[in-house]
């Protein structure tokens, strides 16, 4: 497949550059280059990182350094950098890569409690547009959502695909501590919080389920790539699958 | 073997090298700020490069130690004493059990490391021992130290015995000894209250008006009080960009310097996010991280060009500095 150019981030990062807007195509080739280095990471490659429309590759210099110098036996000064050996090694993988038909994501479902004291702005997402807090629910749980990138905060997803019927502004002031599983709205799109945090987010529900899991692996319930489904619950199925996730 | 925590200090936290490769997750990486500090640490009680130690913050706590330990003291200089007598900095100290080590003005710097010969014993979370924060996970609890936490210390190192013994003679009926020879200046990166910190280009360098890449290398930037883990905040010559842009978020590191619309830098440390949406005009080279991790809040800094070829070829350096500096240790005592 092809890309568009390969730069330094610093000494130790080469961000790969697959597109430059956000569109499935350049997030099938952002999925198709982490698949790749999860399967088969190459000797100095510390991570990735995954992002909308690149991937960032995390390099140990050392020893991209001492591999050329043992290999070929010259000098460090005559030699590459690590820099450019890391985007040689990533030319390749990428040009190697092909970017094929099928594509069949991972669908996770998230259960939500929307409205009341998890959901303190579901009216003022509805009144905004026009619609009822039930409606509001209704389109919202009825979407599917492309997890594009994650990052802000462990397993927090940057989605897509959300309908502009239910869009509403940041709120003017952040608030200073949101709880974990709150689900928000923020201009066209919507995410969940994994911890808690401040944010600006107008917040419409909350799962009980926990997005960010420490003791296990993967740690985080939402990958880039996959589609997430809400689907609304009651208080009192909130309640209990709260306790029995304790 | 433990150390009780009398008084916690302003920000006292276990880190390690730092919890790399869940990055794609979200997960962010912490670990030292001053990764210098923190290696030569853990080289002069004879640990390996990654077992914890305390990250100590201008406001160093007050530690009682239940038995004796092979401890050492590095980066800023934060006045520690023990039992009343000044501790010298970057060398191995043999602390006897019932001794207390507090801290008094920063001297010089902002962050402390303190290592003990085999590491604490803690558990790792997600392959480390950092402490994140705000997830509530790694070090000691998931939380900075507070008052009453005692710190279990695993068995010395082998390396650590053998360093150890030979001071414990000179130790006598004080409340430590510590061994004449040190890390040499020479070798520690230029920490200053003011320094000159070396970055190479940033992916969006040329989107910044030209006059704005000239005061942001000519001009002085003074640290914001709102400074902390996650990132140095500046203030200097607001820095434009030559037209507005439409950022696409995408990962950041260790040492970005991002901008955002109000125009102070804002470098990113060891608690940052794993991406961040705002233009990034410069990248701190790895070997000057530790002088900009040490700069205190109101002071300043200023910024210098290299180029990337130079940047790799001092952190080859550095790496090799800090290995010899490991193997002189071991061959010393062995």
């Amino acid at each position: 497949m092809d890309y568009l150019e390969m730069t330094p981030l610093g000494d130790s990062a080469v961000v790969v550059k697959l597109g430059d807007r956000i569109d499935l195509e350049t997030h099938r080739k952002v999925q198709l280059l982490s698949g790749y280095l999860d399967r088969h990471p190459f000797e100095g490659m510390v991570e990735y990182i995954p992002a909308f429309t690149s991937v960032t590759v995390v390099y140990d210099a050392m020893k991209l350094y001492w591999d050329r110098v043992q290999e070929r036996n010259e000098t460090a000064d005559q030699e590459d950098i690590p820099f450019d050996v890391a985007a040689r090694i990533l030319k390749d993988i990428v040009e190697r890569l092909e970017v094929t038909e099928e594509y069949e994501p991972r669908v996770v479902e998230i259960p939500v409690c929307y409205g009341g004291e998890f959901g303190p702005d579901l009216e003022e997402v509805a009144s905004r547009n026009g619609l009822t807090p039930d409606e509001v629910i209704r389109i919202h749980a009825s979407g599917e959502y492309l997890v594009y990138m994650v990052g802000f905060a462990p397993g927090f997803p940057y989605m897509g695909g959300m309908d502009k019927r239910i869009a509403a502004p940041r709120r003017p002031t952040p608030r200073l501590s949101i709880p974990r599983g709150t689900v928000g709205i923020a201009g066209e799109q919507t995410g969940v919080y994994p911890i808690e945090t401040p944010g600006g987010w107008q917040l419409i529900g909350r799962t009980p389920i926990p997005l960010f899991l420490p003791r296990q692996m993967p740690p985080t319930l939402l990958q880039s790539g996959n589609v997430v489904k809400f689907y609304p619950i009651t208080r009192a199925e909130y309640d209990r699958w709260e306790a029995r996730e304790r | 073997m433990s150390i009780r925590v009398m008084k916690p200090g302003l920000l006292t936290t276990v880190q390690d090298s730092g919890r790399t490769g869940f990055q794609k997750y979200g997960v962010i990486v912490s670990g030292a700020m001053d990764a210098f500090a923190y290696r030569a640490a853990n080289a002069l009680v004879g640990n390996g490069n990654s077992e914890a130690a305390l990250e100590m913050t201008l406001v160093g706590p007050v530690l009682q130690f239940d038995s004796t330990l092979l401890v050492s003291i590095c980066g800023a200089d934060l006045s520690p004493t023990i039992d009343g007598k000044a501790v010298p900095l970057w060398r191995p100290v043999v602390v006897n059990k019932g001794s207390v080590l507090r801290f008094g003005a920063a001297r010089q710097g902002s962050r402390c490391y303190l290592a003990v010969s085999g590491g604490f014993d803690l558990p790792k979370v997600m392959d480390s021992y950092s402490t994140y924060l705000r997830a509530g996970i790694g070090g000691f609890e998931g939380r900075a130290l507070k008052e009453g936490d005692v710190l279990r210390v695993n068995p010395w190192t082998e390396l650590g015995r053998a360093i150890a013994d030979k001071l414990a003679s000179a130790a006598g009926d004080g409340p430590f000894a510590s061994t004449r020879w040190h890390v040499s200046r020479g070798m520690m990166p230029d920490y200053k209250t003011d320094p000159v910190i070396r970055v190479v280009e940033g992916p969006q360098m040329h989107l910044f008006a030209p006059d704005s890449v000239r005061d942001f290398f000519a001009g002085t930037f003074k640290v914001l009080p709102q400074s902390d883990r996650m990132g140095y905040r500046l203030q200097g010559e607001p820095l434009r960009l030559a037209a507005p842009v439409e950022m696409i978020s995408e990962p950041v590191t260790f040492g970005t310097v991002q901008v955002p619309p109000d125009g102070n830098p804002i470098v990113l440390m060891a608690d940052r996010q794993t991406t961040g949406g705002y233009p990034k005009i410069a990248q701190v080279i790895t070997v000057d991280l530790p002088l900009m991790a040490q700069v205190q809040i109101g002071g300043s800094v200023r910024f210098r060009l290299v180029g990337l070829r130079e940047a790799q070829e001092l952190y080859w350096i550095a790496e090799k500095e800090l290995d010899l500096l490991q193997k002189s240790i071991s061959m010393l005592f062995r």
